[in-house]
């Protein structure tokens, strides 16, 4: 930030300039003027500004400067000759001489100038006595030539010398040297940012001077809103399932009773995912109480007898259990009640997804928050197969631009067979996990009222981890919650998952 | 997923031949398993411990393998590498058989009423003339462990106990009894101890200190005894150090005390099956009788093997595949479930022997045969379903659904009886204590978090919130003369205004805000 330099200072700068046919230094001008180079330098940048009428060059230049020590020996002398100065003709005690500020340092090298000797065998301690009468003081004299900027008259050798026993510095110092530029003019002219109505109206603009533009600048970035990537990632996946023919499943219940969070689901009440660690459980409403009994009753009897050609898990079943409200763990909670609705009219073939959140009573890393999005697919018809379920994987994974799959067994408590599936990274050249999929067990569909002869096939997996890895966050609390990143947000392009 | 940590040459020296660990990677992804890490003891010590305690430790090569956590019969090297070599057809199942003594009475546990209000049932079984190496003795303790984990929900609903037969006779007592009256040396001390004292020592063993809480407060604490008097276990904690197992033990006595009887039985069968293979009978169990408190007596180990019948019909059609009836009992023999064609049309009579306890639905047999045939050997076919797509109105965003109690209710300068909103009964922290009634607190926090940003910063959301009941509207979160509510057709459908002092510095901000709340539903 430049404080606007003295217009005088500025003028008499353009006249020196004038009146050479080359150029001035800055160092010298100031010099001459007898002003501070900073001033000069300020002048430099006014005129810059406005546009080309100087020329500035930026040199830099060495230059000897005398140290504090040795402004110190400038002004009273080097240290041995402030010693030999302060022996008297009787000499002086060695052990007084030290006690002096200048005393150790000069005492060695006046003796190496063989200006005193010592007598050590003095009674009293060893004695010091002058050898010389007279000396002359040449650190100082040197040393006064700098300060009066008459380096020249020193050879390198002695400059080196001093600035070995740090009494000399070689500073370096940053000058310009001013020319005159293309469009030199000893008078100043304010130049014009903008035409205005006024001048075009008038034809004053043909005056007047219009300050050039500066290509290097960055343009004003236009004020504009911003989608978190999140959401951007979202809506790709709502559009791949549209164009896949799925509808949209009604997912604003956060809140789910554990009837249809686990029992419906065909997962026992002695589950780990039920326990306290992996479960929110609410304490206020703490219980539902309203389900469809008749479809209860059958929950009930599968889980803790058996039928539908199950042995089921054979333990107690109880309402209490199931009556527990939680923050939904996952939204095939959604699926479920969907299924349901559906049994209870004459059967249609469906195709249903979901992209919402669940969540987790999880302990908290880079790559696992308790609240996340999950993306869910289903189908429901007659006759579907393993292979079907594949089939269709391979098309929505399509969609997202990967098209390498492997499908590995796993076990999920409400679908047989499980799989998980694999996709290729080519970057990490592995194989990756890239979500879950299988087939509903007929202990949950057959509960409903669903057909003996209708599947239903499911898969799912998180929004977020896709969308780290596309827009390469590695810390999920940069990318969901109020720790998130502000800047990426801005940041983030436009969200192609093919890519 | 349970994780089965094997020594790598001992599972290769069982399995008949080496893999290089890229082979065994690829045949854990066929078999459901995961190769999760290869490691040494020493890598893990020196990982937790730091490396010099990891000096003196042992760099033998370990697997880590993830299996399946419903199959029980995968959590032991024994287990594993029966399952392998059966999948690669390199091995027949082996018949687990339950046998009678060869000489006098089965061994008797007896149960006693007073434990049907701590822990009323109990199973047994007994190994005999077994032969236990090092390495089949910690086998045999990590799989107790594994079971205590899984299945038993950390001991709560089934406990194991064994015990070298020849150090105690029966019959044995199953009762309970006041903490006060039961005293004994359990294991691994050098003297004996009322069961109140060890409440106490256990409190602050890093192990056991997780089970006490399973019966400290009942009145009366489980316990067996022997016919002397000498006592067994006190389940679910400890066992008594006089029959303790060493690696001379011939005759093991396992009993299993439980509340939930179904999964008693399935983890005595997996102990049993697992480890007879090392008695001089390999496979054969002796049976003990428990008699309950009624009179009624059960002999164990059940060891049931249960027929199903299925077509190679419902195999094809559920699998997408087209395989001959043979074929199809070929695979599911590779599984373990030994079957056959009954000549009866495409009929197959399934046998699911004691170890596969997660079978119970034909579904379950349907996966086994595809996994033998390999999912990815199964054509990927398009179903062909037609349906017409339909969205759901509605908008998201990224801020959280749950905060603290704090930030919906004084930082607003509201009461939180007023603010009627849910509350979360376990959250791990206080930023999980409620579901937001507003959407406020989330951007204000998200300012607070961004506040190297230039100005003006403008945030939006348009999200749900959860509410029991409708919120009223409040002017205390606002500057006195500053805000104003917003009337939509007559109806309050929000507020906006400047943001009261106070609540901007609840908030740690320092600018001045304006916030404006709407619910939108109205407009939808």
């Amino acid at each position: 930030n430049w404080v606007m330099a003295d217009t005088g200072v500025v003028e008499t700068l353009l006249r020196l300039i004038e009146k050479v046919d080359d150029g001035v230094d800055s160092l010298e001008v100031a010099a001459s003027l007898g002003v501070d180079h900073q001033v000069i330098v300020g002048a430099v940048k006014s005129l810059q500004a406005l546009g080309d009428i100087i020329s500035a060059e930026l040199r830099s230049s060495k230059h000897w400067e005398l140290t504090e020590e040795g402004t110190e020996i400038a002004e009273q002398g080097s240290h041995e000759a402030r010693v030999f100065s302060s022996i008297p003709l009787e000499g002086l005690a060695q052990s007084e001489l030290m006690k002096l500020s200048f005393g150790k340092i000069g005492f060695s090298k006046a003796m190496s100038n063989k200006w005193i000797r010592v007598d050590k065998s003095h009674e009293g301690g060893p004695r010091i006595f002058k050898t010389v009468e007279s000396i002359d003081d040449q650190v100082r004299e040197k040393l006064l030539l700098v300060k009066k900027a008459n380096t020249a008259q020193l050879e390198e050798k002695e400059k080196n010398e001093l600035k070995k026993r740090k009494l000399l510095s070689e500073v370096t110092v940053k000058s310009y040297w001013i020319s005159k530029g293309i469009s030199f003019s000893t008078t100043i002219t304010k130049q014009e940012t903008e035409l205005t109505p006024e001048m075009v109206a008038n034809g004053s603009w043909k005056e007047k001077k219009f300050k050039p533009y500066n290509f290097e600048a960055m343009g004003v970035a236009p004020d504009c809103g911003h989608l978190h990537p999140l959401m951007k990632v979202r809506t790709q996946f709502r559009q791949i399932f549209l164009e896949m023919g799925f509808t949209e499943m009604p997912t604003n219940n956060f809140i789910e009773s554990s009837f249809w969070n686990f029992d419906s689901l065909f997962q026992p009440q002695q589950h780990p995912a039920r326990d306290q660690h992996d479960t929110f459980f609410l304490s206020d409403p703490a219980l539902a109480h309203e389900f469809p009994q008749d479809y209860l009753e059958r929950v009930k009897k599968v889980h803790s007898e058996g039928g539908f050609g199950s042995q089921g898990y054979k333990y107690d079943w109880k309402i209490e259990e199931a009556q527990k409200n939680i923050l939904r763990t996952h939204t095939t909670a959604v699926s479920a009640r969907m299924l349901y609705k559906l049994a209870q009219q004459k059967f249609t073939p469906v195709k249903y997804f979901s992209i919402d959140r669940v969540f987790r009573n999880e302990t908290l890393d880079a790559t696992h928050l308790a609240e996340f999005h999950q993306i869910e697919g289903v189908v429901a018809d007659y006759g579907l197969t393993l292979g079907d379920l594949m089939g269709i994987l391979h098309q929505f994974f399509t969609k997202l631009g990967i098209t390498k799959l492997r499908f590995k067994p796993a076990y999920n408590p409400y679908t047989e067979p499980s799989m998980e599936v694999f996709s290729y990274h080519e970057g990490l050249k592995k194989w990756v996990e890239v979500g879950n999929s299988g087939v509903f067990r007929p202990e949950m569909l057959l509960p409903m009222g669903l057909p003996e002869d209708v599947s239903v096939i499911a898969w799912g997996l998180s929004l977020e981890r896709p969308t780290m890895i596309k827009y390469g966050i590695n810390n999920i609390r940069e990318l969901v919650g109020h720790k998130v990143n502000l800047q990426m947000v801005y940041d983030s392009p436009i969200c192609r998952l093919e890519s | 997923m349970p994780t089965v940590g094997v020594k790598r040459d001992l599972l290769f020296k069982a399995l008949g031949r080496t893999y290089t660990d890229e082979e065994f990677d690829e045949l854990c992804f066929e078999f459901g398993l995961e190769l999760d890490e290869i490691t040494s003891e020493k890598e893990i010590i020196s990982r937790e411990q730091g490396d010099s305690k990891a000096s003196g430790a042992s760099d033998t090569i370990l697997y880590k393998i993830d299996v399946p956590a419903n199959r029980y019969d995968l959590l032991c090297l024994e287990g594993l590498v029966r399952g392998l070599q059966v999948f690669k057809n390199t091995l027949e199942a082996p018949r687990y058989r339950r046998v009678s003594p060869s000489s006098g009475e089965p061994q008797k546990l007896v149960i006693t009423k007073e434990t049907a209000a701590v822990r009323p049932h109990a199973v047994a079984a007994v190994l005999r003339n077994i032969t236990f190496t090092q390495e089949r003795y910690d086998s045999f303790i990590e799989l107790q462990e594994k079971l205590h984990q899984n299945i038993c929900r950390k001991r709560s609903l089934v406990a194991i106990g064994t015990h070298d037969l020849d150090t105690i006779s029966g019959p044995f007592t199953y009762t309970a009894k006041p903490p006060g009256d039961i005293s004994f040396k359990p294991l691994n001390q050098t003297k004996e101890y009322t069961a109140t004292q060890l409440m106490s020592l256990y409190k602050t063993d890093s192990h056991l200190r997780h089970y006490l809480h399973i019966i400290e407060d009942k009145p009366v604490y489980p316990v067996i005894y022997d016919s002397n008097g000498i006592v067994l276990s006190m389940p679910p904690i400890i066992n008594g150090d006089h029959s303790k197992i060493t690696l001379k033990t011939k005759n093991v006595f396992i009993e299993c005390t439980a509340t939930d009887v179904t999964k008693a039985k399935i983890v005595l069968d997996m102990m049993v099956t697992m480890f007879s293979e090392y008695c001089s009978q390999p496979f054969t169990v002796e049976e003990a009788e428990v008699v309950y408190p009624d009179g009624k007596t059960y002999k164990y180990p059940e060891l049931a093997y249960r027929k199903e019948k299925l077509s190679s019909e419902f195999i094809n059609r559920k699998v997408g595949i087209n395989e001959s009836t043979e074929k199809i009992a070929q695979l599911l023999t590779r599984m373990c479930l030994l079957s056959q064609a009954t000549g009866v049309g495409d009929e197959i009579e399934v046998e699911i022997p004691p170890t596969r306890s997660d079978i119970i639905h034909a579904c379950d047999i349907m996966e086994d045969a595809a996994m033998a045939y390999g999912f990815n050997n199964i054509p990927r076919t398009t179903p062909r379903t037609y349906t017409v797509a339909n969205q759901v109105p509605g908008f998201s965003s990224a801020c959280l659904m749950c905060c603290s109690q704090e930030d919906i209710a004084e930082k607003l300068a509201k009461k939180i009886s007023e603010t009627k909103a849910v509350h979360i009964s376990n959250p791990k922290t206080a930023e999980f204590q409620v579901a937001r009634t507003t959407l406020l607190p989330g951007l204000l926090k998200t300012i607070a978090a961004n506040r190297k940003m230039p100005l003006p910063l403008k945030l939006f959301e348009i999200s749900d919130v959860v509410l029991k009941d409708e919120t009223k509207g409040r002017h205390s979160t606002f500057f006195p003369g500053r805000c104003a509510e917003i009337f939509v057709r007559g109806k309050s459908v929000g507020r906006l205004g400047v943001l009261h002092p106070d609540v901007i510095n609840r908030f740690e901000l320092t600018m001045p805000c304006s916030a404006l709340e709407m619910d939108i539903e109205p407009f939808l």
